[in-house]
């Protein structure tokens, strides 16, 4: 998933005393695992922050092409570019998923769209790092999508139904673009000292941004108590980003890379590695607007929407011309 | 494949087919992420995914009849700009959403003949290749057809641009239909039509789309030629490989 630090009610999360007879029932579906659809009652706030997660979701989907369509036209041979082309359109297609699902909840794409380009909601920190070697393209599918796969896969048994559906197809091909990511970085730590040297410089630089993508702690939180007693959100940030770390070290070993955090160790008692926390600076630095990409990404999406708005308006006046001209026969 | 065939003239008319959906395929690919609506985004990647998958048969047959040892993606990224032979319309900078889906139904039109007519070529190969690109581009011609209707009979401004558009690419229609002697020894070989034999249905197709999009076509338009000769491609063409050869370039005789 690419949402983090979803806010809900902010309020903790109420007790069976101090919920309403309706709020009651709508737990009570949760808790039996029963799928909220949408026509069914919910709280407001349940809505709220599912739009607020669904769209930041859907909205790193569509930033998060540009940073692999940077390099879709230096792709080295016929098939990389391929490959990539598929996955790059694999990820708008999860927009369209995700953008669907959140229109369920009573909020169009047009107003989601408007609110990412003012900067009122958000996408995911990661895809405001550049992508400046080919190796990048395989560092992205490896760890960003690995750090994506290790939380959406929970999020396919998510409380509400149109999310739940969007998880199942997505995660089926999110595994084919990890293993492509993962492909690229063998090829590179197999190949040239220069493509080695390109392998190991893509994970220096996205080793910390893939683990804040998980978002920080939250151990405390009661924004993510609240989406954990919904089922919107299955697993604490720091559970996931263990789980990362314990799946991605053996794999850099394999390649003869190293993770570049000088105090990583496996540590025995826990059963998990033992691994150094991000800049959490940088990460709220990146948040509020400041991170490498994040005048390009916005910048790029603006100018889409904007140039492109012809295009829409042509198109709709097409539809209605002949929609008029039908009705007129 | 006949033993008796000019095997050079084979892999010019093989080069031919696969640079015009390489270079194509390339252009598509740079609108990756900044369409104007997300059923774009996705239907512009689908293209050019098809189309570089097109490639590689036409580039992978090319090489085998070359015989020179060298692979589709050596055609690709090895050659310099007077080796390619695509046309010059498909090497044309994008401008803007407008000119690329009309660049691409004036391709895709052509192709649609084309293709229909591989498919009954005298080489194997050559009519499998064909087969395979024909339901690809099938759905390209439907689509690109679409869009320039609806853009075309749209909104004034919608029309004026797809108007401008069909002005500027128009005089790099006729170099598709340019008859050479490569183009000769393929219809001898029974391999390929001959290209002239393809403008009255041509024709009628684009007069169609562009009488449904309110659009008018140029009257005897200017043939600016070149590209499939590879005589005098534009300037754009070395620009466009700089950016898609420079891996290969820069670190040759490596694995990706």
């Amino acid at each position: 998933m690419y949402a983090q630090m979803v806010k809900s009610t902010g309020k903790g999360v109420k007790t069976r005393e101090e919920m309403s007879e309706d709020e009651r029932a709508f737990q009570d579906k949760i808790d039996a695992d029963t799928k909220i659809e949408p026509r069914d009652w919910m709280p407001e706030e349940y809505r709220k922050t599912l739009v607020r997660q669904i769209g930041q979701h859907a909205h790193s989907e569509i930033v998060g092409q540009l940073p692999e369509g940077n390099w879709i036209t230096r792709a080295p041979t016929l098939e990389r570019k391929m490959i990539l082309l598929a996955k790059v359109q694999d990820e708008a297609g999860h927009g369209l998923y995700l953008y669907a699902a959140a229109e369920t909840l009573g909020v169009s794409r047009d107003e989601m769209t408007e609110d990412l380009l003012s900067g009122k909601m958000k996408y995911s920190s990661i895809f405001n790092y550049p992508t400046l070697t080919w190796a990048d393209m395989g560092a992205v599918g490896w760890l960003v999508d690995g750090a994506a796969i290790m939380n959406q896969v929970p999020l396919q048994r998510t409380s509400y139904g149109p999310y739940s559906r969007a998880m199942i197809r997505i995660c089926k091909e999110e595994s084919f673009h990890q293993r492509q990511g993962y492909d690229i970085m063998m090829k590179m730590a197999q190949g040239s000292p220069e493509q080695k040297r390109m392998a190991q410089d893509a994970l220096n630089r996205f080793w910390y941004p893939s683990l804040m993508m998980f978002g920080p702690s939250d151990a405390d939180s009661v924004h993510s108590a609240q989406s954990m007693a919904w089922k919107i959100k299955i697993n604490t940030n720091d559970e996931l980003r263990q789980k990362f770390v314990d799946q991605t070290v053996p794999q850099a070993e394999y390649l003869g890379l190293s993770i570049p955090d000088p105090d990583l160790k496996w540590n025995a008692e826990r059963g998990h590695y033992d691994f150094t926390e991000p800049d959490w600076q940088e990460f709220f630095d990146v948040i509020k607007g400041n991170g490498p990409c994040n005048t390009e990404r916005l910048g790029d999406r603006t100018r889409a929407w904007e140039e492109g708005r012809w295009v829409r308006e042509g198109l709709m006046a097409h539809a209605n011309k002949r929609a008029a001209r039908i009705a007129a026969e | 494949m006949a033993d008796t065939i000019d095997r050079t003239a084979l892999q010019q008319f093989l080069l031919r087919m696969g640079d015009n959906t390489l270079i194509l395929g390339h252009r598509v690919s740079e609108w990756c992420g900044h369409a104007p609506v997300l059923e774009e985004d996705i239907a512009l990647a689908n293209t050019a995914l098809d189309l570089i998958g097109q490639t590689q048969l036409w580039l992978d047959y090319a090489a085998e009849v070359e015989g020179a040892g060298r692979s589709a993606d050596d055609l690709a990224f090895l050659r310099d700009v007077w080796d390619f032979r695509n046309v010059l319309l498909v090497e044309l900078p994008n401008g803007d959403f407008g000119q690329t889906l009309m660049r691409q139904f004036l391709y895709d039109a052509w192709a649609s003949i084309m293709l229909g007519r591989l498919q009954k070529s005298a080489d194997e190969r050559v009519r499998e290749i064909a087969e395979k690109a024909a339901k690809e581009n099938a759905y390209h011609v439907e689509r690109s057809a679409d869009t320039v209707v609806g853009l075309g009979d749209g909104t004034e401004e919608s029309h004026r641009r797809m108007q401008a558009a069909l002005d500027y690419l128009y005089p790099y229609v006729g170099e598709l239909f340019e008859s050479d002697a490569t183009d000769a020894a393929m219809v001898e070989a029974g391999v390929a039509p001959d290209p002239a034999g393809l403008r009255e249905d041509y024709d009628a197709l684009v007069g169609r789309v562009m009488a449904d999009a309110t659009l008018r076509l140029p009257e005897k338009a200017y043939v600016h030629r070149g590209g499939r000769s590879g005589t005098m491609h534009t300037e754009h063409l070395g620009h466009l490989l700089c950016t898609m050869q420079w891996l290969q370039r820069a670190y040759p005789g490596c694995r990706w």
